[in-house]
């Protein structure tokens, strides 16, 4: 039941990942993106990682895809333009390939290794206190590190500025 | 459902988001393949947490803070994205040429 479960999971997670990287309109590669994740989601809860798949959705389905979507938005000039692959779309492709020749072939070689394969369940409780106990400081230097990006993007972002109007009128 | 399940699978995230990566010229759809490798980095991560670790804390905690730098990454580079976009008038990464050496 699981492993039927897993498959159908994983199916749909690798087909809307190729849907990603491949879709023509970058809205459904948005969308695409947005299944992808929820797909992981569902993969965190079936490795019994409950918490995880409760933050993925919050700020992967939350937060991230909406910024994503109004990047989008902002950036599309008019219907008609696409922005396809690269010329050298196939040597990527190669390359990608590749990698995961390598990396499956070294996963099964070494999956013999171990002996028999159990999952381990993880309690909210037991992630809480290792966060917080064990992971302090870590902890606290994401949170300034998030907080430097978010005034970082502003000030990016923000119109306006000297540097900005001569770059401006450089530009034909 | 083995470990290897997982490890596949996640192999086969990671190579789809390099190749949106190296194949697409629209710098958003880029970002886009960043996150899929990304994700396909944590639940690699929490696979071997829940089947391998003798303490499966610590994978989970730090599949959290890739989701934190995941998101702070994205913040920064549509801010970045949205200003090339307001001074060139394009996001294709193929035009971004002004700083090769």
């Amino acid at each position: 039941m699981t492993l039927a479960l897993f498959y159908v999971v994983s199916f749909t997670a690798l087909l809307a990942a190729v849907g990603v990287v491949t879709a023509q309109n970058i809205v459904y590669a948005a969308l695409f993106l947005l299944l992808a994740l929820g797909a992981v989601a569902a993969l965190f809860v079936l490795l019994f990682a409950e918490f995880l798949a409760l933050v993925q959705v919050l700020i992967y389905g939350g937060a991230i895809i909406i910024v994503i979507l109004f990047a989008l938005m902002l950036t599309r000039r008019t219907e008609a333009e696409h922005v396809g692959e690269h010329r050298r779309w196939p040597v990527a492709a190669l390359v990608s390939i590749g990698l995961f020749a390598l990396l499956a072939a070294a996963f099964v070689a070494d999956s013999g290794r171990f002996g028999a394969d159990e999952r381990a369940a993880v309690g909210v409780r037991e992630l809480g206190t290792a966060l917080f106990e064990r992971w302090a400081i870590p902890f606290e230097v994401a949170s300034v590190v998030l907080l430097v990006a978010l005034v970082g993007a502003v000030v990016i972002a923000r119109s306006g500025g000297a540097g900005e109007q001569a770059e401006e009128e450089e530009q034909p | 459902m083995t470990l290897l399940h997982f490890q596949l699978l996640s192999a086969a995230l990671f190579c789809l988001g390099l190749y949106g990566v190296l194949a697409r010229r629209n710098a958003v759809v880029v970002l886009m393949s960043v996150e899929l490798m990304l994700n396909a980095v944590n639940v690699m991560l929490v696979a071997f947490a829940a089947y391998r670790s003798p303490d499966p804390t610590t994978g989970l905690v730090i599949a959290i803070f890739v989701i934190t730098i995941a998101a702070a990454e994205v913040a920064l580079a549509m801010a970045i994205i949205l200003r090339l976009f307001r001074s060139r008038g394009s996001v294709n990464i193929d035009t971004l040429d002004r700083m090769r050496g």
